[in-house]
């Protein structure tokens, strides 16, 4: 046959594209499992990392977080939705895209013996790309226990230093309140120097402005939206 | 390119055939001679980890490329044979990308998109067009090895330099004490440029024949 000719052509890439295709799905579905383990298992250690789990095995991790957390979703009233869907599984990026009243809020609980926290998940922008992260709180509902963080695409040694660099951008979150003296939700902000507020304020990443305000406004926003909740649980 | 003529000595493994694995290393590496896949040479080596992860993918995509072109060559129809050799890369890549999801999902994270990236990367894509078109099967396979190890030694030059300088760490080790203030541009990716110039310039004087080749 000959090489040139359109209908060779044409047949050829028809088979092949469907070899292609068929061998690529067949990967892809056999693998999947693997992946969905994958994912959820990181996550689950994002979770743990926020109260200070930060340096399990993988096997043990997922064993701490069966053990020790339970996964929460609300509703936009703040109120457990009887849904059965996995607090894991909810992707914030997605839910911020949604109609409010359809929006999920997933939320989970830690429980050690009398020690009680609620992690918060957080999602917003940095300089390049999406950031993300778990801030937990002690079961006054106002003061920080732990956070954690990450990031698609920060610049390394400095935006990425929400990650990459826990001792100064991490630990010193711990401990602060997330109202002020009066009683006013302000949550904890990265500023530079901290100088004027230091009870709710961090020292900012040098060189990173825009990945520490990007920071500020999701532990802010995402925070905000649980405050109902947290209320609730304080007055029963 | 002299290399598009046969290169095969009847052997599996003649003079020819190590000469298409050993190449690739010196006098015609993919980077710092014919100056190919710099993109992702910037973009992955802050680290040695993802580097070497790197260069194993490459390596692996660019021989299994080119003994799959190679095989299908005397059938490719010549007005989609770029489309052809692309398809068979994009199958390869999607295959490592899928299989590093899998069984090391912190490299993948780590890499995000510049696995995905393999596939455009030119030494590939240049390997298939200037060698597997015209060559048997054995003789592609090796230079895409030889190829695919050429750019993986140049990503782990850099990634060694600029890992060591920027955090004072190797293989995320840390080597240098408290002391050490890492050099943060090390990190960024415009210090891959100097590197692999002051790589081209090093290798250049060493072999002044090499000066015009560019």
């Amino acid at each position: 046959m000959d090489r040139e000719s359109n209908v060779y052509t044409v047949t050829y890439a028809v088979i092949m594209t469907v070899i292609v295709a068929v061998a690529l799905a067949f990967l892809a579905t056999s693998l999947q499992p693997r992946q969905y383990a994958n994912e959820q298992l990181s996550t689950k250690m994002d979770i743990l990392k926020a109260v200070g789990l930060d340096d399990l095995e993988k096997e043990e991790a997922a064993r701490v977080y069966d053990e020790r957390i339970e996964g929460i979703v609300l509703n936009v009233d703040m109120e457990m939705t009887s849904d059965t869907v996995n607090a894991l599984d909810i992707d914030l990026a997605k839910e911020g895209k949604k109609p409010m009243e359809e929006r999920r809020y997933p939320l989970w609980k830690y429980t050690e013996g009398e020690d009680v926290r609620y992690i918060v998940p957080m999602s917003g922008s940095g300089l390049w790309d999406r950031i993300w992260g778990y801030v937990a709180l002690e079961d006054d509902y106002a003061t920080i226990a732990g956070i954690s963080m990450d990031h698609k695409a920060e610049t390394p040694g400095l935006g990425a230093e929400i990650k990459d660099n826990p001792e100064d951008y991490n630990a010193p979150y711990v401990g602060k309140s997330i109202y002020n003296d009066e009683g006013e939700f302000v949550a904890v902000k990265m500023k530079k120097g901290s100088k004027d507020d230091p009870d709710h304020q961090i020292d900012a990443i040098t060189g990173a402005t825009i990945t520490s305000d990007g920071v500020n406004e999701m532990l802010y926003e995402d925070l905000k939206s649980y405050l109902p909740y947290f209320k609730k649980l304080k007055t029963s | 390119m002299a290399d598009t003529a046969t290169a095969s000595s009847g052997t599996l493994m003649g003079k020819k055939e190590r000469r298409l694995l050993t190449d690739p290393f010196n006098d015609n590496n993919p980077i710092t001679v014919q100056v190919l896949g710099i993109c992702s040479a910037l973009a992955v080596t802050s680290a040695l980890k993802p580097s070497l992860v790197m260069a194993i993918a490459v390596v692996f995509v660019c021989a299994f490329s080119n003994l799959a072109i190679s095989l299908l060559r005397k059938g490719i129809p010549g007005r989609i044979r770029m489309i052809v050799q692309l398809t068979v890369i994009a199958a390869l890549v999607t295959l490592v990308e899928q299989s590093l999801k899998a069984f090391q999902y912190d490299l993948y994270k780590q890499l995000s998109v510049y696995v995905g990236l393999i596939i455009t990367n030119c030494i590939i894509m240049g390997r298939l067009e200037a060698f597997a078109m015209g060559n048997k099967p054995w003789q592609s396979f090796l230079d895409g090895v030889g190829n695919g190890v050429g750019y993986g030694v140049i990503l782990l030059a850099v990634a060694f330099f600029r890992e060591f300088l920027g955090k004072g760490q190797i293989f995320g080790y840390q080597l240098l004490g408290e002391w050490y203030v890492g050099n943060a541009l090390m990190l960024a990716p415009p210090a891959a440029m100097f590197i692999i110039g002051l790589i081209i310039w090093f290798q250049r004087a060493r072999n002044t024949e090499l000066v015009d080749v560019s």
